[in-house]
């Protein structure tokens, strides 16, 4: 072969998802949105110009109403005099721990489950998508809600919480891939060949599973900020004074009239988190998925 | 189709039964004891036993699970611990606010979702196609309490167009339905876009164009009837997060629905509302998702029932 053709080859290959996923400039636009509030998090004891739940004199006017955004507190304070920059800075770890806790949790039951149902079938298959559909029959939220209160809210049980609410879609996705897989010759070839289940599973057809699950895992984040986010609202998620952002908007709501910031910026937090992971994801979906190709 | 119906609904009914079990399990291990509020802080160690006893929460798990579900086959859905009445009774008083809502919200959904998607297939490629689908991840990402006290601020606060909250006339049902109705919108505007650029693409739409029809009609008699329909039968499936929403939607606005009832039983830890409202929500999911598999094949002949 000669260098022209090698040449020719390299410019006419595609380039490969990752590459192809940075010039989408909405996945870009997500991106840098989900590193700018990971540097947010990480940094935090650096980069706020005060201690979360230091609770300021001067952060109150004379009547005891919270200060508007500009000034000393750039995004203004809560009720209790609390910088809200510093406190939304924070609430940005609350919300990345569950986002990537849960949400991992959630990919590893559901795909525990929809690959031993997809692949075993027979009883087990039955009574574990039996019991897929039964969650999908619950009204996730209020189920949630339940749990919360069941377990004292903690921030490790409302992750565990969402986990346990958010893992059903991940197991009907998996449970679908696998078993269209698992009736493919290759997958024969391997057990004539004497392959244990394991091996085939985590081996053979696991692999397979990759793209599905980085997208899954992905969107799944968007889901479970929002949820955390809600339950946190509630005041049955993740409790004060740890900030989140679902629970400055809660601490601060009967307020909101007279200081629309104190949820303004929290939501947006949540609003612009959610997105990027949602931009994101379905860049990675139309990238890695072969069937959506082209369908846009 | 007999057959299939009649297996469907046995299904759908162990799945009610699945959650009854379920919900009933959780709220028997919950550690918040319901007698303890029912009696309240003053009361003797004898009053929070009698009460136990009256309530029948001394028995065994599977005897209260039973008694529960014998009572639940003669549509008794218990008493209240704190109201003293009718579970049934509550529900039914708060379900017509919470359909309402719903009818509303599903309007406003389909309204915002459908119209958007097909401007934007119809204008594929172009700014506001682009424009519309960035709109439509906003309105998936944005939380619906945060959508709800945002057209509060804006709409009720400062325009003074609606009122705060309540219930009663038709300009109290405007806010929280937009509420509820934005987030989905997203969906089916994606949802809507595909379906259409699908059907464009079809031979008969080719067809249409030869025939020399003008592009409005086209468009509206031959490309949306067929585009909408399968968008239209998701409703079914998304029923489930539509009823999460009502808890929220009608805290923030202090809309008196079953979304509230069970919000407010949930704190005060009174069981029999929470176990109801949860049955009657999964009543409505599987409803939803037997609706639309039975009109799936309806819509497309090509779909068959298994």
């Amino acid at each position: 072969m000669s260098d022209a053709t090698a040449a020719a080859d390299t410019t006419l290959a595609e380039p490969g998802p990752w590459r192809r996923i940075l010039r989408r400039k909405l996945a870009v636009f997500g991106l840098i949105l989900i590193a700018l509030v990971v540097i947010g998090a990480v940094f935090a004891p650096w980069i706020a110009p005060y201690a979360p739940d230091e609770q300021h004199f001067e952060g109150l006017t004379l009547e005891g109403a919270p200060l508007g955004p500009g000034g000393e507190f750039p995004l203004g304070t809560d009720l209790l005099g609390r910088d809200l920059f510093s406190r939304i800075l924070y609430g940005a770890r609350t919300s990345l721990i569950i986002g990537v806790v849960a949400n991992g949790l959630a990919l590893i039951i559901g795909t525990l489950i929809g690959l031993t149902a997809g692949y075993m079938r027979g009883w087990l298959g039955t009574v574990l998508m039996r019991f897929t559909d039964l969650m999908m029959a619950f009204p996730a939220l209020l189920l949630a809600i339940c749990l919360a209160a069941i377990f004292q809210p903690s921030l490790w049980i409302v992750a565990l919480v969402i986990a346990l609410v958010n893992w059903v879609q991940t197991a009907r996705v998996i449970y679908t891939e696998t078993t269209s897989l698992s009736e493919r010759d290759f997958i024969a070839a391997e057990k004539t060949l004497g392959a244990g289940t394991g091996r085939i599973l985590f081996h053979h057809i696991l692999p397979h599973l990759v793209p599905t699950l980085i997208v899954w895992g992905t969107l799944g984040i968007s889901t479970t900020v929002l949820l955390e986010a809600t339950l946190s609202f509630l005041g049955v998620g993740v409790q004060p004074p740890t900030p989140s952002w679902g629970n400055i908007i809660f601490e601060n709501q009967t307020y909101f009239q007279a200081a629309p910031w104190l949820v303004f910026f929290p939501g947006l937090a949540i609003l612009l988190l959610a997105l990027a992971f949602n931009l994101v994801g379905d860049a990675l979906r139309d990238e890695l998925d072969p069937t959506q190709r082209g369908r846009n | 189709m007999v057959a299939y119906l009649l297996r469907r609904i046995v299904q759908s009914v162990l799945i009610l039964l699945g959650v009854s079990f379920i919900t009933f399990l959780l709220l028997y291990v919950l550690p918040a004891d319901p007698v303890r509020q029912i009696a309240g802080r003053s009361a003797t160690a004898q009053t929070v036993q009698n009460i136990r006893e009256q309530l029948g929460l001394d028995q065994p798990f599977f005897v209260q699970y039973w008694r529960y579900l014998s009572g639940l086959v003669q549509g008794d859905m218990g008493r209240s611990y704190l109201q003293k009445t009718e579970v049934s009774t509550l529900i039914a008083a708060r379900l017509p606010a919470t359909l309402l809502l719903m009818g509303a919200g599903i309007l406003c959904e389909l309204a915002i979702g459908l119209s958007m998607g097909v401007v934007a297939a119809l204008r594929r490629g172009q700014t506001s196609d682009q424009a519309l689908m960035i709109a439509s991840f906003v309105a998936v990402s944005a939380p619906q309490f945060v959508v709800s006290l945002l057209l509060l601020y804006v709409f009720a606060v400062q325009l003074g167009w609606f009122p705060i909250g309540g219930y009663g006339t038709a300009s109290h049902v405007v806010l929280p339905a937009l509420a509820l109705g934005i987030m989905g919108s997203g969906w089916y505007s994606r949802m809507m876009r595909s379906s259409m650029i699908d059907v464009l693409r079809q031979d008969f739409i080719r067809t249409a164009h030869a025939k020399g029809l003008t592009r409005s009609r086209i468009i509206l008699r031959h490309a949306l009837p067929n585009a909408i329909l399968p968008v239209i039968a998701m409703i079914g499936i998304d029923i489930g997060i539509f009823m999460g929403g009502l808890v929220v939607v009608e805290s923030v606005f202090g809309w008196p629905g079953i979304g509230q009832l069970a919000w407010q039983a949930i704190q005060r830890v009174d069981i029999p509302i929470i176990m109801g409202v949860t049955l009657v929500t999964a009543c409505a999911i599987v409803i939803g998702n037997l609706l639309a598999d039975i009109i799936a094949p309806l819509i497309d002949p090509r779909i068959k029932l298994r």
